[in-house]
């Protein structure tokens, strides 16, 4: 790694709690973060196990912007392979998804293995004893890039590191938990869209991160009471800050002025829906909870929001790009009426959802607004300046201080 | 069915303004005209081409009463928070692909192009309406109204209905 980061960006004092505006648009260290967090000590997300369900299915992705091949080879087991031919770099597998025995490069025909390794080149001893690859070609030495995973729970990740913990030690205890509740009775998807947003990856993952907006910025979130600061809830974060959880239980909403004296725009008297049946869900988990928004370093998402069960996944695609992917998913133990509802409330998520399409639209604005101004900061001192766990409410931005922990670790800035 | 079917002149002429007169009223912001559009049991849904095919149910907007229709453009106009925009709609090549009694399964192409305040005019979305239509008494009524976006991804968000 030549570039000295530090040469890159100067980080303003305050730890975490100040954010150097340069970081959401310079290319250099988009290329860094590539390098360091993507290729770095993190567990990727790329797919749901289900989605290859059969040996040699397959289905295409990224870690970052890297291509990767997620497949199912022939013994049964979970690959992760970079989709990159080791003669060429070419793309090896084209299409999104799909079904194969083995993966062949279409421009000259190397073929390797489900697992990645070299069987055969095209003509490699030549034609008629010409050309051909040299002697001391060696097949095993040139296979494709197969990266560590780890499946859990039906989610499948993936990393380029090999210092980097086992996945659930790697996510911690608490972390685990809150996976095996939401997702640990298995999957059933319902649907999958992209929401393509005109800014920095991590301005959307700082919004995850971000439970001092979602009552303010979501009017429909607080006039139905689906989420309120003033919610009995807080904030669970990994040691080091890295992944968190951000949480409400229904039934517990206190009298709380700010909202009740209709000081806040997101507030709304009068503001009452024809069909109610929107936001009337079913008591899904013993615990209560109605409201819990995962992430896991550096860019994946479980979400909960009432009944609408998700997973995103936040891929950059250049330093002023980014691309939201979601799956939308039930149980198998949903009763018809339960999937009906599920189907219902996820009109509060997506690029269409009420709630979340307007976390689609606030960071292009902010990209926009911070455009000339490159050398100052932006301020996340909400709660104070340091990652500790917050217990008791969610008037804090500590979760996005601890994403910037993280970022900071791997970063090495 | 694959192609389309004889149909009286009038049940065609009532299904076509149905359609055009549908992209007028969201073109020119009558947005509040939206729900009339549909009889009183009535379901709009977007999915992408993906999922449909997939047959998956999980749309980007999933509306299954008409009170749904009329929360969506009041959340439009009183609570979601967006950058103003106006779309601009092409539709071609309705055809009326089968009949059951009073109700007609018709396809329709479109194209919707979304300019927005500052003037950045894009293709936004593409894809087919696939509608049922009952014509009772002179009037056309959708009642289920489902627009299969060719593309999965959608631009930053989708508030004003396709």
């Amino acid at each position: 790694m030549a570039t000295d980061i530090k040469n890159l960006v100067t980080w303003p004092d305050d730890g975490v709690s100040r954010i150097p505006i340069q970081i959401y648009t310079d290319p250099d260290i988009y290329t860094e973060e590539q390098q360091r967090i993507f290729r770095g000590p993190i567990w990727s997300f790329v797919g749901m196990a289900d989605e290859i369900a059969k040996p040699g299915d397959y289905q295409t992705t990224y870690i970052g912007d890297t291509p990767v091949i997620v497949l199912r080879d022939l013994e049964g087991d979970v690959q992760v392979i970079v989709n990159r031919c080791a003669h060429r770099g070419n793309l090896v597998c084209i299409a999104k998804e799909g079904h194969t025995e083995e993966l062949t490069c279409v421009y000259h025909n190397w073929r390797y293995d489900l697992q990645g390794n070299l069987k055969s080149v095209a003509f490699g001893k030549g034609v008629g004893k010409q050309g051909g690859m040299p002697d001391d070609f060696k097949r095993e030495d040139n296979g494709m890039q197969r990266l560590k995973c780890e499946v859990y729970a039906g989610l499948v990740f993936a990393t380029f590191s090999d210092e980097v913990a086992p996945l659930t030690e790697w996510l911690g205890a608490e972390m685990v938990e809150n996976i095996d509740r939401v997702v640990g009775r298995g999957m059933v998807l319902l649907g999958t869209y992209s929401q393509y947003m005109p800014n920095n990856w991590k301005l959307y993952m700082e919004n995850v991160r971000d439970s001092y907006h979602a009552s303010i910025l979501h009017m429909f979130q607080a006039t139905f009471r689906i989420n309120r600061l003033s919610m009995k809830g807080g904030i669970k974060l990994s040691d080091g800050g890295w992944h968190h959880i951000s949480y409400s239980i229904a039934e517990t909403d206190k009298e709380e002025s700010e909202y009740d004296s209709k000081k806040l725009r997101a507030v709304k008297d009068g503001y009452t829906l024809a069909d109610p049946s929107l936001v009337k869900g079913w008591r899904e988990f013993d615990c209560g909870t109605t409201l819990a928004i995962q992430s896991t370093y550096p860019n994946f998402v479980v979400q909960q929001i009432s009944n609408s069960l998700a997973l995103r996944l936040c891929l950059p695609k250049g330093p002023e790009e980014c691309e939201l992917l979601w799956w939308v998913f039930g149980t198998p133990e949903d009763t018809e009426e339960q999937r009906e509802i599920r189907i219902k409330q996820s009109n509060m998520i997506g690029p269409g959802g009420v709630i979340s399409m307007e976390d689609g639209v606030v960071g292009g604005w902010i990209q926009r607004g911070t455009k000339r101004d490159q050398d100052k900061s932006t301020i996340v001192q909400m709660g104070g300046r340091d990652i500790a766990p917050s217990a008791e409410g969610r008037a804090t931005e500590v979760s996005i201080r601890g994403f910037w922990q993280g970022y900071r670790d791997c970063m090495g800035v | 069915m694959d192609g389309s079917i004889s149909v009286s002149g009038d049940a065609r002429q009532l299904i076509t303004d149905l359609i055009i007169d549908y992209a007028h009223a969201i073109d020119d912001d009558r947005l509040e005209s939206w729900a009339d559009f549909f009889t009183d049991d009535c379901s709009y849904r977007i999915i992408n081409r993906e999922n449909h095919d997939k047959g998956r149910v999980v749309g980007i907007m999933d509306c299954s009463s008409k009170g749904m229709l009329q929360d969506r453009i009041l959340a439009l106009r009183e609570a979601n928070v967006f950058e103003p925009h106006t779309y601009r709609h092409i539709v071609s090549g309705t055809r009326i692909v089968g009949q059951d009694g009073d109700v007609f399964s018709v396809e329709t192409s479109f194209l919707v192009v979304r300019i927005m305040q500052e003037g950045d005019m894009a293709i936004f979305c593409t894809g087919k309406y696939i509608d049922e239509v009952a014509v009772t008494g002179g009037t056309a009524r959708f009642r289920s109204r489902l627009v299969v976006c060719d593309s999965n991804r959608i631009d930053t968000l989708i508030v004003i209905p396709i």
